[in-house]
């Protein structure tokens, strides 16, 4: 399919030494052109596990099996150096903590540099530009090209995360909950400044977080993952308005929102145990 | 009918200062409360809600004199906070307990459950050894927990359960006010639903009061009874839940309640 760029097949992930225990269990998942997707579950459901397969980052201690189509080249087919071309240029990640993710003794403005000559080679001069260029595009003052990472807020940090991961055009960029760890305000203007970036670079966002409010803002598509699995997924005004599964269901009733007083519901696993069979 | 009022805050004000620079010291004054007044009536919960660097965790910790203020006064009970000290302030302290932001860090890793829950108890002389035990043993099974749980250490259980286990830690000592400092921010949404359904069960059955610091707006929807925004260390606005929700006076609020999540697409709501 040409409207396919990322086609995930039957992905297990399992621990290499008990290769019983399935951590990710026959997965398949198919993510359209200049769309955001949305993997939703709650911690442990495999969803980072799902993200961290697609860049083939996983512990040295995790194994993989099935496929995963990326332009129609099977990742998993390729040696450490190509997939480390293609790592970091056609696709991207960004990560929920900022603070951590960033180098704490070298410049935003050096990391950004670092992020572009992995893939590109530009003389000084381009190079300076080119970040100045990015800055702007997440909307970082450019006099604080030589900042450290502490001399900036959260929102910021994450910003400039942003830069690094765009920096190389890349087709698809991974967002592993880049908000969750954000101010309300904070994490409206990141996600705002994602979904520009998607429609101004054709990007295609797979988004992965716990949160319904986030997944009704920004995605298109969605994905429903609990303990491994995809137990649901279509277009968000198909899951949410009208969900089909009684995990998405109970774990829509512990959302909470921000019109009525609907009473917030714990997930009853057990209740859920017998409804799935 | 008027409502009793447990705890009064007037004029409070608290700063820091900020010293940047190494060789040319420059000062800059940071006011984290500016001259702000809260009162808190018994048996609601009021919410603080504010973003980062609002305040709103200098407000909290001032109120049970963590954070000695610059100004002002607060009166819990007909007592004022600012000048007791000694044995009366432990007392008081006694009434007003803490729930904190991060499960994590707020339990003594070396500690078992049985000694953090029985901290307090010593700490205030109350009980024998066998109504302490009592007392410990009824409570745990309050937060949902078992008695067999107490022989463990905090790091055997899950974010939400450490967060059940500060919860009883604070309920032990029958506090009339209980300040929660994020409790639900670190936590699932699932997890989330569980905390603030028991937080509301607790209420009701000890008849506490809450003051609830949070930065999501939809969690204070839920929880609470009053809002207070805050912003720069000062009240941008206060009332209501209901009535801050559905009429909101001030752009700030405004902003706030527009950055929700799940609020943009309204086509999608009926």
């Amino acid at each position: 399919m040409k409207n396919n760029i990322l086609e995930i097949k039957n992905l297990k992930v399992f621990p290499s030494l008990n290769s019983r225990l399935k951590l990710v269990k026959n997965i398949s998942l198919r993510l359209k052109k200049g769309k955001t997707t949305c993997i939703v579950g709650e911690s442990g459901s495999g969803k980072s596990l799902t993200a961290l397969s697609v860049m083939q980052l996983l512990s040295s201690q995790l194994s993989m099996s099935g496929s995963i189509f990326f332009e129609g080249i099977n990742l998993l087919n390729l040696s450490n150096e190509e997939i480390r071309k293609k790592r970091g240029k056609d696709i991207a990640m960004i990560f929920q903590e900022p603070m951590t993710s960033l180098n704490p003794v070298l410049t935003i403005g050096y990391q950004i540099q670092e992020a572009i000559s992995v893939h590109n080679s530009l003389n000084k001069v381009e190079l300076n530009s080119h970040v100045l260029d990015l800055l702007k595009t997440v909307g970082i003052p450019a006099d604080r090209v030589n900042s450290y990472p502490d001399e900036l807020s959260g929102g910021q940090r994450q910003r400039v995360m942003i830069a690094m991961a765009i920096s190389c055009s890349p087709k698809l960029l991974i967002a592993d909950e880049p908000t969750t760890a954000l101010d309300v305000t904070v994490q409206a203007q990141i996600l705002n400044l994602l979904n520009d970036l998607k429609l101004k670079f054709e990007m295609t966002m797979l988004f992965i977080t716990h949160d319904f409010g986030v997944v009704e803002d920004i995605a298109d598509d969605v994905a429903v993952m609990f303990q491994g699995e995809i137990v649901e997924q279509g277009s968000v005004v198909k899951v949410l308005k009208n969900p089909q599964h009684p995990y998405t269901r109970a774990l829509l009733d512990c959302v909470p929102d921000a019109h009525g007083r609907k009473d917030l519901k714990p997930i009853d696993y057990a209740a859920l145990k017998e409804l799935m069979g | 009918m008027k409502m009793e009022i447990l705890l009064e805050a007037k004029n409070l004000s608290k700063k820091y200062v900020k010293t940047t620079g190494f060789f040319t010291r420059t000062q800059t004054v940071i006011k984290a409360l500016d001259n702000i007044s809260v009162s808190i009536k018994k048996g609601i919960t009021l919410a603080v809600v504010g973003e980062s660097g609002s305040g709103k965790s200098t407000l909290a910790k001032s109120l049970i004199r963590l954070i000695d203020i610059d100004n002002g006064s607060i009166t819990f009970r007909n007592k004022n906070m600012r000048t007791i000290n000694g044995d009366t302030l432990k007392s008081t302290r006694k009434n007003i307990q803490m729930i904190f932001q991060d499960p994590y860090a707020s339990l003594n890793p070396r500690m078992k459950i049985q000694s953090i829950m029985e901290e307090p108890l010593l700490i205030h002389k109350i009980g024998t050894k066998i109504s302490k035990q009592k007392k410990i043993e009824t409570m745990i099974k309050k937060v949902g927990l078992h008695s067999s749980d107490l022989d463990k250490y905090p790091h055997q259980f899950s974010g939400g359960q450490r967060q059940r286990i500060g919860i009883a830690r604070a309920l032990i000592l029958e506090p009339k006010l209980v300040i929660c400092d994020e409790p639900v921010s670190a936590l699932d949404v699932s997890v989330q639903a569980q905390i603030v359904q028991l937080l509301k069960s607790l209420q009701k059955e000890f008849g506490l009061t809450y003051l609830f610091i949070t930065h999501d707006l939809r969690i204070v929807r839920h929880i609470a009874d009053e809002v207070v925004v805050m912003r720069h260390g000062k009240i941008v606005e206060a009332g209501k839940t209901d009535i801050i929700f559905q009429n909101p006076k001030t752009t700030y609020t405004k902003k706030l309640l527009a950055s929700i999540p799940g609020t943009k697409k309204s086509t999608l709501k009926d």
